[in-house]
């Protein structure tokens, strides 16, 4: 049995793949849910094959909920973006459909996601910056114990890199994401964070003053206390950024 | 039309320049006659040579100005220049005209200087006048163009805001009927009628066109009816309107844009159910709506200014009534209030 789950907020959006998917009987469908919340969690509960998902969901969208899984599913995404847009990730999800869609198209993306599924395509899902959403510049959705949060990215004192990971610094928090430095360094906003170090990015609001440490070499002191290391470069973007 | 226009003026202008110089050789031929004393007819003569070839020289000076306007130095050199030539060419007519008149010939050679003076002093008169005149009438042109370029764009801009019709809305509503189709056909046909009354309703008004609180409240509706279609239970509204508000008038399509922008953040901001409260009431002889929609205060950033998609109407505002204070957004808790004012003195 193939096990799938549909992720959309519009109960109508789901009944359509529900409808289309009876013809499959090899096709179960374990989960509906309403958002990428519920979605995560069905995902780690059923491990399923496949999944149906739309991309404009409540409160974290639909790639916001695959960054935060850690062995993703197939994807088809089902969407009522306009077909430019969708156009920039067709290459890294198994396909998508936009709304509305008909019998036909649905049966091409599934015969497609039949004659790839047994290839070994480990695909990771890697999505384009340009088709990132606008929301995704504000906010950052990190899982913590076993709880899905939303930081507010003005609410980053600064970033760390740590291994595979990032550390994300709030001032009573630290949390954990699977992430490079460098994906960070161009989604957020450069005018509000800067990339100070090889291994820290430091929001400029939090900056109280900068001190020299040895000859030619600088660190940043936070509001917070805390001291960032600044690398030459580092230290003349800070520089050019301040207007010094 | 403005060429035709300009046409007309033109040969007028030619008209009046000719009976100025009719009334100089007049003037000219009497003034002479009555100090020196001389044949009216030697100096009716000798006027019209000069201002003749006075009039011959204005009007290079105003052909010229109607293509090409030079700098003041350039005027001036070319009056000067002007006035030399008229000089030289009486100084040749004058005799071979009035040949046998001696005395009158001297009168002439020695009033040369006197009468170059009064050639470049008329010539540069006429030249002053039509550079002015050419000038004014281009700038007349140019604020006559801005002024409908700046109709146009503003035209363009009001009917680009007011028809933000979001695709994603449509198409989603779209894939609902779809949805039914196969199930309910009956609600199918129902929504296919309501989206087209909404759609028909967004087509056939006018910019700038003034319609009633009622029939606002009636487009508003087929549009609450959609996104219940396509939400189910999770979107409530509920409509909360004072009787003397409803005559009320308003620009045509501005409620529904905000309802939808209070629905967006609603929805997409929480999860489970989204209460979407609209009031509608005068006061103090304005009518007043307030669009109220649930959020989260931990992970929203509706901190900068009126945010969201409320840009656009904030800037539709504007341009009908050229004030900035007509739209205004409010947080209390987890409530985002947007709130619009619409003067009714037209």
């Amino acid at each position: 049995m193939i096990r799938t789950v549909l992720i959309d907020d519009e109960p109508l959006a789901r009944s359509i793949v529900a409808e289309y998917l009876q013809s499959y009987a090899e096709i179960e469908i374990v989960q509906q849910c309403n958002d990428g919340f519920e979605g995560v969690k069905a995902i780690a509960q059923h491990k399923p094959d496949l999944i149906f998902l739309d991309i404009q969901m409540p409160k974290i969208n639909g790639f916001e909920m695959l960054e935060l899984i850690d062995q993703p599913p197939s994807v088809i995404f089902t969407t009522a973006f306009d077909e430019y847009a969708i156009k920039a990730f067709e290459a890294h999800a198994i396909d998508y459909l936009l709304k509305p869609f008909s019998k036909d198209r649905f049966d091409k993306a599934l015969q497609k996601w039949f004659a790839q599924r047994h290839q070994d395509t480990k695909k990771t899902i890697a999505i384009r910056e340009e088709i990132r959403q606008p929301e995704e510049r504000n906010r950052i959705v990190v899982k913590e114990a076993g709880n899905i949060r939303i930081i507010p990215v003005n609410e980053i004192q600064y970033m760390e890199a740590y291994d595979d990971y990032v550390k994300i610094y709030t001032a009573k928090e630290m949390f954990l994401k699977k992430k490079t430095m460098s994906f960070y360094e161009q989604i957020l906003d450069p005018s509000l964070f800067v990339r100070v170090h090889r291994s820290y990015i430091m929001q400029l609001s939090q900056l109280t003053r900068i001190e020299p440490l040895e000859k030619d070499t600088h660190v940043a002191l936070l509001k917070s206390g805390v001291r960032i290391p600044l690398s030459k470069t580092g230290y003349t973007k800070l520089k050019s950024v301040l207007g010094l | 039309m403005a060429a035709a226009f300009q046409r007309i003026s033109y040969q007028k202008l030619i008209i009046v320049y000719g009976l100025w110089c009719t009334s100089w050789v007049i003037l000219q031929a009497y003034a002479t006659t009555y100090t020196f004393g001389f044949d009216w007819r030697l100096t009716l003569t000798d006027a019209a040579i000069t201002n003749i070839l006075i009039a011959a020289s204005g009007y290079v000076m105003v052909s010229m100005m109607r293509f090409y306007r030079p700098n003041q130095a350039v005027r001036l050199g070319l009056s000067v220049g002007l006035a030399l030539l008229c000089i030289f060419a009486m100084n040749q007519l004058v005799p071979a005209t009035l040949t046998e008149q001696q005395e009158y010939q001297d009168f002439v050679s020695r009033s040369l200087f006197i009468r170059a003076l009064y050639c470049w002093l008329m010539i540069t008169l006429v030249s002053t006048i039509s550079w002015l005149w050419f000038s004014v009438t281009e700038q007349q042109e140019a604020e006559k163009r801005n002024v409908a370029t700046e109709k146009l764009a503003r035209e363009a801009e009001l009917s680009r805001l007011r028809q933000q019709l979001q695709p994603h809305f449509l198409f989603n509503s779209l894939n609902s009927i779809s949805a039914l189709a196969g199930t309910r056909p009956e609600e199918a046909r129902k929504m296919i009628q309501q989206l087209s009354d909404f759609l028909r309703g967004t087509l056939k008004k006018d910019d700038q066109q003034l319609v009633t609180l009622s029939e606002e409240l009636q487009h508003l509706q087929l549009y609450l009816e959609i996104e219940k279609v396509r939400f189910g239970h999770r979107l409530n509204t509920v409509i909360d309107r004072d009787e003397n508000a409803l005559s009320m008038k308003l620009p045509s399509l501005l409620l529904q844009p905000v309802v939808e922008n209070a629905i967006k953040f609603g929805l997409y901001d929480t999860t489970g159910e989204t209460m979407i409260r609209i009031k509608a009431n005068s006061e103090e002889g304005n009518l007043i709506i307030s669009v109220e929609n649930p959020f989260d205060p931990a992970s929203a950033q509706p901190k900068q200014g009126t945010g969201f998609g409320l840009n656009s109407i904030q800037r539709r505002l504007y341009l009908l009534y050229a004030r900035q204070d007509l739209l205004s957004t409010q947080q209390r808790e987890n409530i985002f209030t947007t709130s619009i004012k619409i003067p009714q003195t037209v």
